[in-house]
């Protein structure tokens, strides 16, 4: 995928000027916030399931070696194969030589973010291979050759109007040429048309939630059930994944799922949970006859042992996004690659580099919403921080930044300087200001001064009037 | 009890009469109050722009001039955070000053927070008339664990009506620099917390942290509102007599 985080401002600018979407964002916000905190009030223990399942993550975290041997070892026993991919080019041909050994064309996909990571179906496009997605929202934006915009809720910028015309125009194939205008409706006809697909498919990929490690399982979490008629129906299945998911016990696992799908939407369980472990026994009525799981690292590993280290306990519950007012006013697509929102802030730059990523972690205001309602409890602003401070040293922030904070600094560090110049400003803007009281023009502040006043200083500050008035120093 | 006044860069060059509120508030609950000289700003600005050792020089400057006092007090919450959370941060690797950090963090406090939690002050003596609605500025309350505290004293307020803000917690879109480096996020994110404040019916709007108030009130007044901002020391030092933030002289 294309990546547009540098032009971060320019798509953002764009994303506040557009109505349906900032509609789109309302009812995110309203809907999401408030289904998570109904969850988590209903739920006693819930902030200390928050602490166990990021201790369990560090845990897995400092021993991922051997978790990772032993998950390899374990998926081997069943039948399964295990594929290791650095990067996203491995991955993406790991995934082509599977679906090209079995002849496949059409490859049937279950939701999966590492999927849109790794650039998947454009790769197999270009190799002749049809991928269609069957989660309902990733299928309307693949209709619609989109990319996510939130990582649970893909179609979010979306209103029912669009998915109507969107299915009217690619369905009439099907001679499916009803004009429709309801849910449900569009539901029932896009489920009539994915069925025949899930038919007709040589492989499914799915993602994986976590990956088990004491029986070797890959794990899904949806509410629509395709994932299952994903992974169950083809001969062979790819659950496409990576390093960081690892979970060792069943036991784990679903302290895991009961903070996560209450993170996510508020449930207390997603409609289904899915397991998968191996292919197909001799005695299962059902199932693929190849299971393979695909372990992505992709810079993930590189995180290890630095200060970065705490974001792979993420879970990808999209709560931080959820709740994070800059996402909340941009979307998802402002971010400019696949992962948005603070989790993606942090991530983006490690994934495509900080000279293309910069603005992400640097468009925050450091809230800390986020961190409030991370399941796992990622210091999300820290890292940010963090990325700030790699560009500053770098020499990567923006010129205003670096001579700005140098020529502040240089008075902050100077008390007699410093208190001449704020007493020289309170002065000044006073004076700008006529009796107003406010500024609504200023030189150099003009991006505060084009959306609002600036209130002006009352005329001396306060450290001139306390000397004035003797008091104590 | 000696108590140094951190009156914070904003305070210093925008409303004094925060600092003036926030003395008379402590004098009243019985401290001795200081205002060491040579203090300028906390650092912020260059610890949130990436520029850690700046950061690091600032936080040597300030420790010094504040750790002699039994306590510090801020009448903000992300100045407060700043010194009791972060300078033990920035200084972690430093065996000098970071037990110095350390125990300059213990004893920094938040104004309205050090009343209720540290002096036990519970309510004030103040009159305010009107509908009032509070925002729980985002370090304050999150870093710091302001809620209760500015409600509880508000609620002493004689003639004051609290009005909760819906989304009260959400961020207004101040940010520090964040306000100026992405100016058209930031004024649709105080569009929509002026919108609430608008919405909630209340005529003065209060909050902790100048930077806030000076976000929120721009922006109150350009779209022409008559709803007042006010820092919430002023209410409960009673010293509501300067004009709003804002508001002609
Ligand atoms: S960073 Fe935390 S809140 Fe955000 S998606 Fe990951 S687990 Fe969820």
């Amino acid at each position: 995928m294309q990546t547009t985080s540098i032009h971060f401002k320019a798509n953002a600018r764009r994303a506040l000027a557009d109505e349906s979407l900032q509609r789109s964002l309302t009812r995110m916000r309203v809907g999401f916030q408030h289904k998570r905190a109904a969850a988590a009030a209903k739920l006693p223990e819930f902030e200390t399931l928050r602490d166990e399942a990021r201790d369990l993550k560090d845990h897995v975290l400092e021993h991922l070696d051997f978790y990772l041997e032993a998950f390899e070892a374990k998926v081997k026993e069943q039948g399964g194969h295990v594929h290791w991919a650095r990067d996203a080019a491995e991955a993406r041909q790991i995934i082509l030589d599977i679906c090209q050994a079995v002849n496949a064309r059409t490859v049937t996909k279950g939701k999966s973010m590492i999927s849109e990571e790794i650039g998947l179906n454009e790769h197999l496009q270009a190799h002749g291979l049809t991928p269609i997605e069957t989660d309902l929202g990733e299928y309307i934006i693949q209709l619609r050759q989109e990319h996510p915009s939130h990582i649970i809720a893909p179609a979010l910028h979306l209103h029912k109007e669009d998915v109507a015309e969107t299915f009217h125009q690619h369905h009439a194939q099907y001679g499916l040429t009803r004009k429709l205008s309801q849910a449900p409706e569009l539901l029932s006809e896009a489920r009539q048309v994915l069925r025949s697909q899930f038919l007709a498919a040589d492989v499914g990929i799915t993602g994986a939630n976590f990956c088990v490690v004491e029986t070797g399982s890959t794990v899904i979490v949806t509410n629509e059930g395709n994932g299952d008629l994903t992974q169950t129906l083809p001969k062979v299945h790819i659950a496409l994944t990576s390093i960081d998911k690892l979970a060792p016990t069943l036991d784990d696992v679903t302290l895991l799922l009961r903070v996560l799908v209450r993170s996510a939407t508020g449930q207390e369980a997603s409609v289904y949970t899915t397991f998968s472990s191996g292919p197909r026994r001799a005695d299962d009525l059902d199932g693929p006859e190849q299971f393979h799981v695909v372990l992505l690292d992709n810079g993930r590993s590189a995180m290890l042992g630095t200060e970065f280290q705490d974001m792979l306990r993420c879970i990808r519950c999209g709560a931080c996004m959820n709740h994070c007012p800059v996402y909340g006013a941009v979307g998802g697509h402002a971010y400019g690659w696949v992962y948005p929102g603070p989790m993606g802030a942090v991530l983006t730059p490690q994934m495509t580099g900080i000279e293309q990523a910069g603005h992400l972690p640097n468009a925050s205001t450091f809230c800390g919403r986020c961190e409030a309602v991370c399941p796992v409890r990622i210091p999300l602003p820290k890292l940010m921080r963090h990325w700030r401070e790699h560009e500053f040293q770098r020499h990567l922030s923006p010129r205003s930044v670096r001579y700005g904070v140098r020529a502040w600094a240089f008075a902050v560090r100077r008390p007699a300087l410093y208190q001449r110049l704020s007493g020289l400003g309170a002065w000044l803007l006073k004076r700008l200001a006529r009796g107003r009281g406010r500024l609504s023009r200023l030189p150099l502040a003009g991006g505060w001064t084009a959306g609002r006043d600036l209130p002006a200083p009352s005329g001396q500050t306060f450290q001139q009037q306390w000397r004035q008035r003797g008091g104590h120093r | 009890m000696r108590v140094a006044l951190l009156v914070t860069c904003l305070v210093d060059l925008f409303r004094p009469s925060v600092g003036f509120a926030a003395v008379k508030l402590l004098q009243q609950a019985g401290c001795q109050v200081e205002v060491p000289e040579a203090q300028t700003c906390c650092g912020q600005p260059a610890y949130n722009s990436g520029d850690r050792a700046t950061a690091q020089a600032i936080a040597r400057q300030v420790i010094p001039q504040f750790e002699a006092y039994d306590y510090i007090v801020v009448p903000s919450g992300s100045c407060g955070g700043m010194l009791s959370h972060h300078y033990p941060a920035l200084l972690a690797d430093d065996p000098e000053w970071r037990p110095r950090a350390e125990h300059l963090a213990e004893r920094t406090y938040e104004l309205v927070s050090f009343l209720t939690d540290v002096l036990g002050v519970t309510q004030v003596a103040a009159e305010f008339s009107g509908a009032v609605t509070y925002h729980d500025a985002c370090s304050g309350l999150r870093e710091l664990g302001i809620q209760h505290q500015p409600r509880l004293l508000l609620n002493s307020v004689t003639g004051l009506e609290l009005k909760e803000l819906p989304d009260s917690d959400v961020c207004c879109g101040f940010g520090g620099t964040f306000c100026v480096k992405y100016p058209d996020i930031s004024n649709r994110m105080v569009t929509d917390k002026a919108e609430q404040i608008i919405a909630s019916g209340a005529d003065t709007v209060l909050a902790g942290d100048m930077g806030c108030l000076l976000n929120m009130a721009g922006k109150l007044k350009r779209l022409g509102s008559p709803i007042q901002a006010r820092h919430i020391a002023e209410v409960l030092a009673n010293q509501t007599q300067t004009p709003a933030i804002g508001e002609p002289d």
